[in-house]
This record gives C-alpha cells, sequence and structure tokens, in this order.
C-alpha cells in the first residue's frame, strides 16, 4: 500500500462532447483514498459521463485524468488493467445474462486476473454471502429481482477486489421498496472506507454516507461541500433551485 | 418401384446422399469458424478488418453459388493448380467445400452480426468494466449471447447449405442430384418415382432438422 496522502482519483480541466453538445466542462475534481463523494444534478448535466469517464468507458476531449498516480491509459491492456482496478456498478445492472449468478461474479478474477478458481469461489461466495444472494447462486441474473441483481453487480465489481468504486445511478432503475437493500450495501461500504464516487438521486445516502457532496448543472462542477453544509447552506443558485424542487416533496 | 430394387441403383443413391452429408459437414464446419471471424471483423475497432469483413461479404453473398464453384475448379484448380487431393472425387470434394464455406460464410458472418445486435450495450461495456479485452468481451460475453440469438437463422443457413451443396454435382462429384440424373437416364419409364424419391430423402432429413433449431432456439435462449 502507499502511504502518501496524495489523491486516488484527480480530473483536470476535463472538457468532453456529444457532437455540438458540450457535456463536460472545465471540469476539476479529485477524490481522496478511502472518500465517498456524492453526485447529484439535475438530468442531462453531466453526472453519468463524468462517472463514465473515470474508467474511461467515456473518452474526453480534453483534460486529465489521474487514478492512482497514473495518467488514464488511451487503449490496450493498459487500460483494460486500469479498469480492472476500478469497479463500476451500473444503472441496469449489465449482469451478464448467459451466466449464473456465480459465474458473473468469479469470472472477471479467473478470466482478468488469470486466479485459481477455486479460491476465487470461495471468495465470491463469500462477497455474495455479503450482499444477501449466497442462496442464489446458481440462478440466472433474469430469474432475480432488480435489487438483488445491482447487489449481485456490486459482489462483482468487488471481487476484483478495486482501489475505487463508481456507482453509475445504482438506484434508479429499482422499484421503491428495492433501493433500500442496496443502499445498505453502498453505506456498510462506506463506513469500511472503500473510495467511492456515486452518481445518485438518492439524497438520503447523500446525507449519511457521503463525505462531500458534489453538485453538477449544465457539465459544470458547481459546488461542493460536506453534505450537512450542502444541503443546509446550498450557496449557489442552481443548487438552491435544484434542492427546492427535489426536497419539498 | 423396380429402379430401387437393383443393388447398383441403390448404391448410386446412398454414395450420392452420402457425399451430400459429407459436403454439408465439412463446409459447416468451415463456414461456421469462418463465419465466426468475419463478424468478428466486421464489428472489431480496427478499420482494415472491418473493411476486410464487409468486403468478404459483399463479394461472395452476391455472386452465384454455381459461380463460385465453377471458379473453385477452373480457377483454383486447372488455372492455378491448386490440389487439394490425389483422388480426383475427393479433390472435387474439397473444392466443392472450400466454394461452398466461403459462401456460406458470409451469410453466417451477417446472422451473428445481426445476433450481436441483440446483445444489449451493457453487456459488453461491464465486460470492458472489468478489465476484459476486446477479444475476452467478444468471446465471453458477446458471441455466446449473440449465437444464441440465432440459433434459428442457424438452422435455415444450414439447411440452405445442405440444398445448396448438390451444386458440386457440376464439377463432377457424383453427389444426390448428379446420382438422380444418372438414373433418370438410365430409367426413362420411372422419371417421377426417382424425383420423389431423392426430394423425399432431403425432405426426411431437413424438415425435422428445422424443428430441432427451433426447439434448440427456444431452449438456449437468454432470459432478461
Amino acid at each position: 500500500m502507499t502511504t502518501t496522502s496524495e489523491p486516488l482519483i484527480v480530473l483536470e480541466g476535463v472538457n468532453k462532447h456529444f457532437g455540438p453538445l458540450h457535456v463536460l466542462r472545465d471540469v476539476d475534481l479529485s477524490v481522496a483514498r478511502g472518500e465517498v463523494v456524492v453526485v447529484i444534478g439535475p438530468s442531462g448535466s453531466g453526472k453519468s459521463t463524468l462517472c463514465r469517464a473515470i474508467n474511461r468507458l467515456e473518452p474526453i476531449d480534453a483534460g486529465t485524468i489521474t487514478f492512482d498516480g497514473r495518467p488514464l491509459p488511451a487503449e490496450g491492456k493498459s487500460l483494460a488493467r486500469l479498469r480492472s482496478e476500478v469497479g463500476m456498478v451500473f444503472q441496469s445492472f449489465n449482469l451478464f445474462a448467459h451466466k449464473t449468478i456465480l459465474q458473473n461474479v468469479m469470472l472477471g478474477p479467473v478470466k482478468v486476473r488469470k486466479e485459481k478458481p477455486a479460491a476465487v469461489r470461495d471468495r465470491a461466495m463469500g462477497l455474495l454471502e455479503r450482499v444477501g444472494i449466497a442462496s442464489q447462486a446458481e440462478k440466472f441474473p433474469a430469474q432475480l429481482s432488480g435489487g438483488q441483481q445491482q447487489r449481485v453487480a456490486i459482489a462483482r465489481a468487488l471481487a476484483m477486489q478495486p482501489k475505487a468504486l463508481l456507482f453509475d445511478e445504482p438506484t434508479s432503475a429499482l422499484d421503491p421498496e428495492m433501493v433500500g437493500e442496496v443502499l445498505d450495501v453502498m453505506t456498510s461500504l462506506a463506513r469500511e472506507g472503500m473510495t467511492m464516487v456515486v452518481v445518485t438521486h438518492e439524497m438520503g445516502f447523500a446525507r449519511h454516507a457521503a463525505n462531500r457532496v458534489v453538485f453538477m448543472a449544465d457539465g459544470q462542477l458547481v459546488e461542493q461541500a460536506e453534505p450537512e453544509e450542502f444541503f443546509a447552506n446550498p450557496r449557489s443558485d442552481r443548487a438552491k433551485d435544484f434542492l427546492s424542487k427535489i426536497l419539498t416533496h | 418401384m423396380d429402379v430401387f430394387t437393383d443393388p447398383d441403383n441403390i448404391e448410386t443413391y446412398t454414395t450420392g446422399f452420402l457425399w451430400i452429408l459429407k459436403l454439408t459437414v465439412a463446409a459447416a464446419i468451415g463456414s461456421g469458424v469462418l463465419g465466426v471471424l468475419l463478424a468478428g471483423m466486421r464489428v472489431s475497432p480496427v478499420p482494415v478488418l472491418r473493411a476486410f469483413g464487409t468486403g468478404w461479404v459483399n463479394v461472395f453473398r452476391n455472386t452465384p453459388l454455381t459461380l463460385i464453384i465453377f471458379f473453385c475448379y477452373f480457377g483454383l484448380y486447372s488455372a492455378l493448380g491448386l490440389e487439394l487431393a490425389d483422388d480426383i472425387d475427393l479433390n472435387n470434394f474439397w473444392l466443392g467445400v472450400v466454394g461452398l464455406s466461403v459462401y456460406t460464410a458470409a451469410f453466417v458472418c451477417e446472422a451473428i452480426r445481426s445476433g450481436i445486435n441483440t446483445v444489449p450495450v451493457g453487456q459488453a461495456e461491464a465486460a470492458r468494466a472489468i478489465g476484459m479485452s476486446f477479444l475476452q468481451t467478444l468471446r465471453l460475453i458477446v458471441l455466446p449471447q449473440a449465437g444464441r440469438a440465432v440459433i434459428a437463422p442457424l438452422g435455415s443457413i444450414l439447411i440452405a447449405l445442405c440444398k445448396n451443396s448438390t451444386i458440386v454435382g457440376t464439377i463432377g462429384l457424383m453427389e444426390s442430384s448428379t446420382a438422380m440424373k444418372d438414373l433418370i437416364n438410365a430409367n426413362g419409364d420411372a422419371v417421377i418415382p426417382i424425383f420423389l424419391v431423392f426430394a423425399g430423402t432431403f425432405a426426411v432429413v431437413l424438415i425435422p432438422t428445422g424443428y430441432f433449431f427451433g426447439w434448440l432456439s427456444n431452449r438456449l435462449a437468454v432470459k432478461r
């Protein structure tokens, strides 16, 4: 382990366009080891793109992103290696539909890291136990509820023993009664010191689990603060407007 | 039906269909492997490979199979001297397999490519996100799901391949249609029965094949 206090993820002057749309505008952000950063903001503000840029699922047009002291590789083996160190949890779960739950969790360590299947199996079962799905290990993703699938997706990401986890609206596709079970897992990860970047609309999670809230609008990082400070005293008009719309219901 | 009591005629019949069976099996393997490779090329991030795959499909899918088989014989064998076996029948057989494979691979490629389009983009993203390379993503995640989605169309291609293999008769292999022609020439009084027996044999084998692929397609379908 490195003992430096240098941040794990650093974005500097990041810009990204989708055609004429300027989705990320001069974004600077750094995330310390063990920090939980929640990114909130209105739809289309660039939150998801920001999250996906960190493991280069979205390439950026300008600026730099460094992870663990190294700039993000453009492609090839070194990019694949970086991605294996950054777990990602998607809005639509994206579990491998033709593989069982256990195979989903084991595939990365066995195929990417070339670890021994027997050892990976134990670790995978342990992770499934932890997220409460161990009894479903032999089922296929379509046989599970959305909340269960998302917990498997978290276990799949954890199986790679990542240095950081990215969550791209992990509860937005879930029925309301299943949101809690996913947030519980995420909260316990946050408590254990996992570095997390979480794009979400769950203000409750932002309040109690985040170290820092980042507010985005129109591709810009408008303000960032500790959750209590942000929710009690938002400084920008955009944030005030956003919070007034979501917190009055 | 005296025709089919003569042992010589029976042998003509069975030899003909054995060639068809061998052509179908060999060309199915050849076009299957080639078709998957071509589909991989057509979705690859490398422009040269994409262009190669597209070129292959456009050339071979739009050229009549008879011309391709003729080219294998008169072009590859007669003009360029490519000899695939010492035995004349076996040489014609392998030339036929080459022609059938390059032709059918174009259709297999397009079927698999349409299957790839049924796999949600999130599947490949999730694979890349855990650090898989392009080839791993294709081999472990995308192609297995794409393949299951196109089992029924692949069955249709196999059936077409089986019937198309009669065209190898044009370069001198005694496959079933040539066998039928010979029997008809020798037994002008039994044209209709001979025809019905040969056509019926194809139907008896191929109709269940079609149902089998339909059943397999349902059984292996990926639930989403």
